[in-house]
């Protein structure tokens, strides 16, 4: 499958201080592949190099050096913009337009003519939930509305690869619920979308493969399937009414015990212990099982993990 | 083409509708029909202190709302990061920079337009409640079609401001941009005695700079006719025409130089 997105030793420096400039590197190296179709997720701290990597993709910045293309064109080319579509991170438009004209303009821009436009508008702001609004000019609207706007204009032009930046921010649950369900439908029209976030568990639930920055340095990628540790870290068992002379027997075989709010108790088990048994024991004693779930590795995890490993690299313990 | 075109139209769009150089027509026509009040009270002089002060108004809120706008034309837009989404899509940076200049030109077409309607309104409502006699001591009419030369030099004045403003915006500040163009709108109006400096302090090094300085800094004096027009004295086209070709080549020539800093830019 060709690839959609490459870059090759992308690196970028800026200069620092006042009186003496001095280089700092945002982006180190970046070196990577995202096939045609895939939904891939750009994550990393505050600060890692990622709004770099997508402004370098965007032409916004130039690169220090290396390379990459989009879609096997070189950056800048027309022909290449025109399919297509970029989400900047707290996104800001005209004040004085409306939602409308906003996206009519920048559909005009992608070559669309006629009544393709309106078509096109009426189509991407309904797609956002704002068809109500379509009239408001920008300045009256809230932070969510404009970054639904940001994705509107995104995706006006049926784009084959669309870059995403921190595409959930300032969204509240309904409107992430909302990017969530389009990057579903995107993939599901062999759309490749690229997108940062902060936001792990979306990521988790989104992407095929996921990216880890680190202070500008790529410090991980792959399939969430195969940088995940699958072998199960043990088990969360809620019980009810667990009386106060089984908490000795239970001090060996348990990681932890916390008291839940709503009176239930939670014993957090390692993986050797067979839950079944223990379930048992306790129902002879008169608790009563609310749940029981496995604890495997998230992408919470592995981010932290990766992170940690990165600054302590940086600081020379390894 | 097209790709400025649709910059130019988004950008008249959203510049008539900012209320701040709306505002400034609204005061400049104010001003005028105030004029005509304050002509009232100097006897003799009323006519030429109608056209001096309409003219004057005309040039100053001009000049405002070139600068207020044009300054925002490229660094408000850098500062606000809305050029992210705009340079996403199929337009170059020199587009980008060409259409913003001709959006801002034609805002800036538009409230001149008002101002100069405004303008004649006054001084038609002069000619007509005018008695003969005060009609005969007039050295040129009130309505006078020659004040549109100056006019027509004040706008390319007006859109020379604007190419400096879009110029030094292109790599600074709102507010330095702000201070750098009047300052240079100042400069250029004095810029004539730069030439012959030699005269004022005969250091040959200053002098020097003094000529060097001529030859960069725009020559606005050409631009300002008022006094003749006021006073009906002719303006000779020729003026006019090489007045106009001389504003044409300095905003190419800025404008040049906008689009050769604006790509290379990078926007963090």
């Amino acid at each position: 499958m060709a690839a959609a997105i490459e870059t090759e030793e992308l690196t970028k420096d800026f200069l620092v201080g006042f009186w003496r400039k001095r280089p700092y590197r945002a982006l180190d190296g970046l070196s990577i592949q995202v096939q045609a179709g895939e939904v891939f997720g750009f994550l990393g701290p505050n600060g890692a190099g990622k709004s770099t990597a997508l402004k370098l993709l965007m032409q916004l910045l130039y690169p220090t050096r290396g390379m990459a293309t989009i879609l096997g064109r070189p950056l800048g080319d027309p022909s290449m913009k025109r399919r297509i579509g970029f989400l900047p991170e707290n996104p800001y438009f005209y004040d004085y337009l409306t939602a409308e004209e906003l996206l009519a303009y920048f559909a005009r821009l992608f070559g669309h003519t006629g009544a393709d436009v309106a078509a096109r508008v009426a189509r991407a702001l309904d797609e956002v939930g704002l068809a109500g609004e379509r009239r408001m000019r920008l300045r009256q609207f809230s932070k969510g509305m404009v970054q639904r706007v940001g994705l509107a204009q995104a995706l006006l032009n049926d784009p084959e690869v669309v870059f995403l930046d921190e595409p959930m921010s300032g969204l509240d649950p309904l409107g992430r619920k909302r990017v969530r369900d389009i990057i579903v439908g995107l993939r599901k029209r062999g759309c490749t979308v690229f997108f940062s976030s902060h936001i792990l568990s979306d990521a988790e639930a989104l992407c095929d493969r996921v990216a880890v920055l680190v202070q500008g340095r790529l410090v991980g990628i792959g399939r969430i399937s195969e940088i995940l540790n699958v072998d199960l870290k043990g088990w969360e068992l809620v019980v009810a009414s667990l009386p106060p002379t089984a908490t000795p027997a239970l001090a060996g075989r348990t990681r932890r015990i916390t008291q839940l709010s709503d009176g239930h108790t939670l014993l957090e088990l390692p993986s050797d212990v067979a839950p079944e048994a223990l379930m048992q024991e306790l129902a002879g004693q008169g608790a009563r099982t609310i749940s029981l779930n496995p604890i495997r590795e998230t992408l919470e995890d592995y981010f932290v993990e990766s992170v940690a490993a990165a600054a302590l690299r940086k600081t020379g313990g390894i | 083409m097209r790709a400025i075109v649709l910059v130019a139209r988004a950008v008249f769009k959203e510049s008539v509708r900012d209320r701040v150089p709306y505002s400034m027509v609204v005061f400049a026509v104010l001003l005028m029909a105030a004029s005509y009040l304050i002509s009232q009270l100097t006897a003799g002089q009323d006519l030429k202190i109608l056209k001096d002060l309409g003219l004057a108004a005309l040039s100053i809120f001009g000049l405002l709302i070139s600068v207020f706008i044009g300054i925002g034309l490229v660094s408000k837009e850098v500062e606000k990061r809305s050029i992210y989404s705009v340079l996403s899509k199929p337009v170059t940076r020199a587009q980008l920079v060409l259409g913003k200049y001709l959006g801002l030109v034609a805002t800036l077409a538009a409230n001149l337009a008002v101002m100069t309607v405004a303008y004649y309104a006054v001084l038609v409502y002069v000619q007509i409640t005018a008695s003969e006699a005060a009609r005969g001591a007039w050295m040129a009419p009130a309505a006078d079609p020659r004040l549109l030369a100056a006019i027509v030099l004040i706008f390319g004045e007006l859109m020379l401001v604007t190419a400096v403003a879009l110029f030094f915006s292109t790599f600074s500040s709102p507010l330095l941009s702000a201070l750098l163009t009047l300052g240079l709108w100042v400069a250029g109006h004095f810029n004539s005695d730069l030439r012959h400096f030699e005269t004022v302090l005969d250091v040959q090094p200053v002098a020097w700079v003094a000529r060097v300085l001529y030859y960069l800094l725009p020559n606005l004096a050409p631009f300002d006719v008022k006094a003749e027009v006021v006073y009906g004295i002719p303006v000779a086209m020729s003026h006019v025409a090489y007045t106009l070709v001389y504003a044409a080549l300095y905003i190419s020539a800025l404008l040049a130089a906008a689009i050769a800093i604006f790509r290379q830019r990078d926007f963090k």
